[in-house]
């Protein structure tokens, strides 16, 4: 087999080995000492900065009452393109619409986040969160309680500061 | 012996600051010793395993570990981790080797400190103790002999793994320190030459009046630092357990306390280096810019002090094998062997010849151990650095594959790039 070696005559100055182990040493050195800056995010006590524009799991925002804000008008189970909202919907004496079963399954949502777009009233919302474990699969269908029972901020689905994204 | 000579020595006999202790005092006191050193010793290098981790971490801009007990007690929770892991006994092993090598890999770097002296001695009632296991007249060849012993453990791990990486390691790992043990052996000629000794409480006292070895001797000390981090197979010479190349080299098929063994010997055998670069080069205990610690009459304090001063000089030489193993990247195989055959020894041999001829020049001049010979030895040095690393320099003793080649190198390859194909290369 024929060799082909590409033959290069570098200068000094790239080849130089001395000068070159120098130059690493006082670099790690340097970066050894500076306590500062160091890279590691000390996960379970301190996170990582996330997005405004986050979209995580669920959140549904309730009234002063309490209850749910949601009309039970179906506007964000048409709009998922997921199809992973249920929602039976209700209505009461006074003839108010609410939802009687509003089922997120988290596994098949994909947080596009258009049911928090499409929502008239601002119930539904992607929540700025992302710690999510189970014990069983079922416990990733989100009904209606523990959709209100989640704390976290919710997703600002465009900074108010630069409304177009830029 | 001249009487002006002998009358000292007499006085020295009957002080007991200098008559050694001797009969049952004696066994007492070297058996506290070998437990303190052992204890200490392994303590010590279990702790070094915390500090590799952390010294990576903050070089890389990371914390290191810091959970277990606040990263204290991470050792202790490896050491726990490996007892309770499997023993894995792969297929085609040859068994009783596969359980000693790590043994025989790990007991020669323990052995090589019972003849290092770590302090001052120590005036008692019983008479003087030296601060060393064993003071051997022999000392450092000793260590010579024990330290490269260390190689039996790897290759013949690697050789009864049954396993092509592991067998891969222990062949690079025996070329690499055979070859570099001689690199060892001939720089530290030189500082047997100045001590007139091989005793290791000899050398050091050697420098306490005649100034460190380094100074004197800063030739000898980068090549033997150099073999150094060869013989231990610390980066940039860890071709034996080349991760990249050998998944693990010698050590591929080793699990739970078997391959602790090897990891704890490695870091032994970094502790033993160090405290020989020290001792070597660096007047061992010696406290720096005194001369008195080294007569009587000793004080307890001021042997605890010489041990810390050993201690912070080891832990100095320790930190040194980190920063450059997280820094330097690995050499290549054949730059490996250049550097040990074609640089190193050819320079060790003429450092030996010019240290025993300038040696000879100031006995005839009439110049004995002092400041003047210090002056005299240290530039030497200093010029003799300036021209090595200038050399080194230029990039072609050490060769990387970019190197600068000498001209005649480049145009033989050109022509040989130009050659007529033969016929099979052709029809390809």
């Amino acid at each position: 087999m024929a060799i082909k070696v590409k033959i290069v005559d570098r200068p000094v100055e790239d080849v130089s080995y001395v000068r070159a182990m120098f130059k690493g040493m006082g670099l790690t050195i340097k970066h050894m000492f500076d306590v500062t800056n160091r890279a590691t995010i000390q996960y379970p006590e301190e996170k990582a900065p996330i997005s405004p524009r986050w979209r995580g799991t669920h959140r549904m925002l309730t009234t002063e009452t309490g209850k749910a804000r949601c009309v039970a008008c179906g506007l964000c189970p048409t709009v998922c393109p997921a199809n992973c909202i249920k929602l039976v919907p209700g209505e009461d004496e006074e003839g108010n619409r609410y939802p009687l079963v509003f089922e997120i399954d988290e596994f098949r949502c994909i947080f596009c986040g258009y049911c928090q777009e499409v929502c008239p009233e601002e119930a539904i919302h992607v929540g700025r969160h992302y710690e999510n474990s189970e014990y069983s699969r079922e416990g990733f269908v989100y009904d209606l309680q523990r959709l209100m029972d989640q704390t976290h901020p919710v997703c600002e689905m465009w900074d108010p500061e630069d409304p177009k994204g830029q | 012996m001249s009487v002006t000579h002998m009358v000292p020595a007499l006085l020295q006999a009957i002080d007991p600051n200098n008559t050694p202790v001797q009969g049952m005092p004696f066994f007492l006191f070297t058996v506290l010793k070998m437990l303190v050193i052992f204890t200490v010793y392994m303590v010590g290098v279990a702790m070094l395993t915390l500090a590799e981790r952390k010294i990576s971490a903050w070089i890389q801009d990371r914390h290191g570990p810091n959970r277990v007990g606040k990263g204290w007690l991470q050792p202790a929770a490896d050491g726990l981790k490996n007892f309770m892991k499997e023993e894995t006994m792969p297929a085609g092993v040859n068994k009783p080797i596969f359980v000693l090598a790590p043994i025989l890999s790990f007991i020669p770097a323990l052995t090589a400190w019972c003849v290092i002296p770590f302090g001052a001695p120590v005036a008692t009632r019983w008479g003087r103790v030296d601060l060393v296991v064993a003071d051997l007249p022999v000392g450092f060849l000793f260590i010579l002999a024990i330290t490269s012993l260390g190689v039996y453990g790897i290759v013949l791990a690697g050789w009864s793994s049954n396993n092509k990486y592991a067998l891969l390691g222990g062949l690079r790992s025996s070329a690499q320190m055979v070859s570099y043990e001689i690199s060892m052996g001939m720089s530290t000629i030189p500082v047997i030459l100045l001590a007139g000794n091989v005793s290791l409480n000899s050398i050091i006292n050697q420098q306490a009046w005649g100034g460190w070895n380094v100074i004197n001797l800063t030739v000898a000390f980068f090549i033997f630092m150099v073999a150094a981090f060869a013989e231990t197979n610390r980066l940039p010479f860890d071709l034996p357990e080349a991760e990249s190349e050998l998944i693990a080299g010698y050590h591929t098929e080793y699990s739970a306390m078997k391959f602790s063994l090897f990891f704890i010997a490695e870091y032994a055998s970094m502790v033993t280096a160090s405290a020989l670069m020290a001792t070597l080069f660096f007047g061992g205990w010696d406290v720096p810019f005194t001369g008195h610690d080294n007569i009587g009459p000793y004080s307890g304090w001021l042997s605890l002090l010489s041990v810390f001063i050993f201690l912070a000089k080891i832990l100095f030489f320790l930190f040194v094998f980190m920063w450059i193993r997280w820094t330097l990247p690995r050499f290549r195989y054949d730059q490996l062997m250049s550097l040990g055959w074609k640089v190193l020894l050819p320079l060790a041999l003429v450092y030996i010849v010019l240290i025993a001829a300038v040696l000879l020049g100031l006995m005839a001049a009439g110049i004995g151990p002092g400041a003047y010979q210090v002056a005299i030895l240290g530039s030497i040095n200093v010029i003799l650095i300036i021209v090595l690393f200038g050399m080194f320099d230029r990039g072609r003793i050490i060769s990387p594959a970019y190197g600068r080649m000498h001209p005649r190198e480049i145009e033989r390859l050109r022509r040989l790039d130009r050659r007529p194909r033969v016929a099979a290369e052709v029809t390809r």
